[in-house]
């Protein structure tokens, strides 16, 4: 047959006479002129887009820096105490067996206040912090020897000239740490105890580890209910379900919660975990469980993209060696899913971080100035404590709130880390 | 038919498949024994595939998927109440038209079938388990060396016999291949149909392929689907040279397909 069909072919339509394009001319020289052009254009949007937002970033950075890490520092006074004829009134026998408990009911502020004005004059005793007193009984813990005999102990300087020794204050400040400078009395050390302290009334005095501690118990209890219930959900809509209108129901239901502003969830929250359960009030309990809610459909979403990634040809190769359904799940398809999951569950978890709004709504703005000691205690968040912060009229305050916002930060971004490093660890390549 | 006396491994009759109102299979009746390799030819979309997924239930897993008829392995009915699926597929295994090994390594792939099945009684029994299938698979003597080397690592020739010492790793008594061949080189190729005659008499194989030199090269019995019907079934040499029905003539001097 195909011996008759070749002629046939070779019978080829007459050509049909035409210009020859012209390859060289001025129309063309023009087209590919404009076409490098439009590329150019578009590459430099693509820049300037770029450095646009790299600049937003910078400037974050930089403003915060300047701000916060003046947060991490104390400006300190020297103050020499003469402790023979200070006011202390004190048992020195009883010092040895409790000092804790004896030193906390001394009058430990008269002697502050006493050594200040012999040093600094008549208001010397404004000069120094309200930490100046845990100075002092640490000093004395230390070495109860110094109650016999004349010494200088550091102690921490007021809102107001720690103020004006950083930057500027008011003029009775700037006129008090131009004195203190005089006498040599000034100094300035890491203040490592805003890591270590609660929320305060007094600037100097504050810190991050209350918020800091009820942040990491809020999320624990977030990822210990999202994780488990996202994924296992994720999984049974991809593997098991039957695709029906009830299954369409559910899938646009998740689609929606994720998009639900996080205040509703706040609300919800309130509504059920406080006034129906009665669980406690502005605890990490009720605040994690309110943020799974929030980042349980996130897991979901987030896990089936992930499951409906895995080729189909892994688990037809595990089902064609009669593997039963649950094995072809936990043996095959979870293991290649997971990267995608743990990468969905961070992103959730980091929205879950820096959420105040709902947080808000079920009393965990309180004003908490211990760490929490267990999910049920009362307790704040760090971006809540951040809002808080910012909302104090002292002025002290101002590099407080930039310093948690750092902290805040250094915690999102090793969660981050962690995330890539286990996405990366998990990652299977086929 | 000359085997007709003894009993086949495993028999179809009037078997009719429907994906939701689609019928993709008509009436088919075929037996596949234990001493040839079965041959499935034909144009594509024919059916031959859909009907080979039959043969093990795999075509369970879709929703729409409805199988008529009756199937049976040793003379028990597949889709019968007392058939169990994952038995059943260790019984009848496959090895698919694309190479699919687990991302994991050449070991895990050939040992994970006799380890959820319970096959081996230790590590001793298992590290044999896996030498055997890989031996007969013809891919020992490349991989020894690097058991624990990722499967996926593999060339594609390598990675379908890998497929196929996984299939022969749970000990089955059938094995369906889905066009094994069509996404390897000639040589990868010739060493797959090499292995099929080497596995031939151990376990019945059923083949499909739209390559025709190669189901005349490693089969003993064909059968010729088209538009969901099997046309015409018969030893090897007989459809291709003599076959009875003008479609089959049509078809394997390449007329159409």
């Amino acid at each position: 047959m195909s011996s008759r069909a070749i002629p046939e072919v070779e019978t080829v339509a007459p050509r049909v006479a035409r210009t020859p394009t012209d390859w060289k001319g001025d129309a063309m020289r023009r087209r590919i002129a404009g076409r490098y052009g439009a590329e150019r254009r578009f590459r430099l949007l693509g820049l300037a887009a770029v450095a646009l937002s790299g600049g937003f970033l910078l400037f974050l950075l930089i403003t915060m820096m300047a701000n916060g890490l003046r947060g991490f520092t104390q400006t300190q006074i020297a103050l020499p105490i003469d402790f023979p004829s200070s006011p202390l009134v004190i048992d020195p026998a009883s010092l040895k067996t409790n000092p804790e408990q004896v030193l906390a009911g001394a009058n430990l502020p008269q002697v502050i206040d006493h050594a200040a004005v012999a040093a600094f004059g008549k208001d010397g005793g404004r000069f120094m912090s309200a930490g100046a007193v845990t100075a002092l009984r640490q000093a004395i813990i230390d070495d109860p020897d110094i109650l016999t005999r004349k010494a200088t102990i550091t102690v921490p300087a007021s809102e107001g000239v720690d103020l004006a020794a950083k930057s500027n204050g008011s003029p009775a400040d700037e006129a008090a740490v131009a004195r203190l400078k005089q006498a040599g009395a000034l100094s300035t050390g890491a203040n490592l105890s805003f890591l270590t302290l609660s929320d305060g009334t007094d600037p100097t005095v504050v810190g991050v580890w209350g918020a800091l501690k009820g942040s990491l118990l809020t999320m624990g209890i977030t990822l210990l209910l999202s994780f488990p219930i996202g994924v296992f959900s994720a999984l049974y809509l991809e593997e098991y379900a039957p695709r029906n209108r009830w299954t369409d129901l559910i899938e646009v239901s998740i689609n929606n919660l994720a998009a639900v502003p996080s205040i509703i969830f706040g609300l919800l929250g309130l509504a059920i975990f406080l006034n129906v359960a009665h669980l406690p009030r502005s605890a990490p309990l009720v605040g994690g469980m309110t943020l799974a809610l929030m980042t349980m459909p996130v897991i979901v979403i987030a896990g089936r993209n992930a499951i409906k990634a895995v080729p189909p040809s892994i688990r037809d190769a595990a089902r064609g060696i009669g593997a039963s359904p649950v094995q072809v799940v936990f043996h095959h398809v979870l293991p290649l899913a997971l990267p995608g999951i743990l990468t969905g569950t961070i992103i959730g978890m980091a929205r879950a971080l820096g959420e105040t709004a709902p947080l808000l709504m079920i009393g965990m703005r309180a004003f908490v100035a211990s760490p929490p000691g267990g999910i049920t205690d009362p307790a704040t968040v760090l971006p809540v404590q951040i809002f808080l912060w910012s909302d104090e009229v002292g002025k002290g305050f101002i590099e407080k709130t930039s310093a948690a916002i750092i902290v805040l930060l250094i915690f999102l971004l090793t969660m981050n880390s962690i995330a890539i490093y286990l996405r990366n660890k998990f990652e299977k390549k086929w | 038919m000359a085997e007709s006396d003894t009993i086949p491994k495993m028999s179809a009759r009037g078997v009719n498949v429907f994906y939701g109102e689609k019928q993709a299979i008509q009436d088919v009746s075929i037996d596949v024994d234990l001493d040839n390799v079965t041959a499935f030819i034909g144009p594509s979309g024919c059916g031959k595939s859909t009907f080979l997924r039959t043969l093990n239930r795999m075509n369970d897993t879709v929703a729409s998927a409805r199988v008529e008829g009756k199937i049976t392995l040793d003379g028990e009915d597949i889709y019968g109440a007392n058939m169990d699926v994952v038995q059943l597929r260790a019984r009848v295994g496959m090895v698919f038209q694309k190479p699919n090994p687990f991302p994991k390594t050449i070991y895990e792939n050939v040992a994970y079938g006799p380890r959820i099945h319970g096959l081996a009684s230790g590590k001793a029994d298992l590290d044999q388990i896996v030498e055997k299938s890989l031996r007969r698979a013809g891919l020992w003597d490349e991989v020894k060396d690097r058991l624990n080397d990722s499967g996926t690592a593999l060339s594609g020739g390598q990675q379908q016999r890998l497929c196929i010492a996984r299939a022969i790793a749970v000990d089955p008594e059938v094995i369906l291949m889905d066009e094994p061949c069509s996404a390897l080189d000639p040589i990868a190729t010739a060493k797959i149909e090499e292995l099929i005659l080497e596995l031939r008499g151990n376990y019945a194989i059923v083949i499909v392929t739209h390559n025709m030199q190669q189901a005349a090269r490693v089969s003993q019995r064909t059968a010729f689907f088209h538009l969901g019907r099997m046309v015409e079934q018969g030893p090897t040499t007989e459809i291709f040279t003599n076959p009875r029905e003008e479609r089959t003539k049509d078809y394997i001097t390449g007329r159409y397909g």
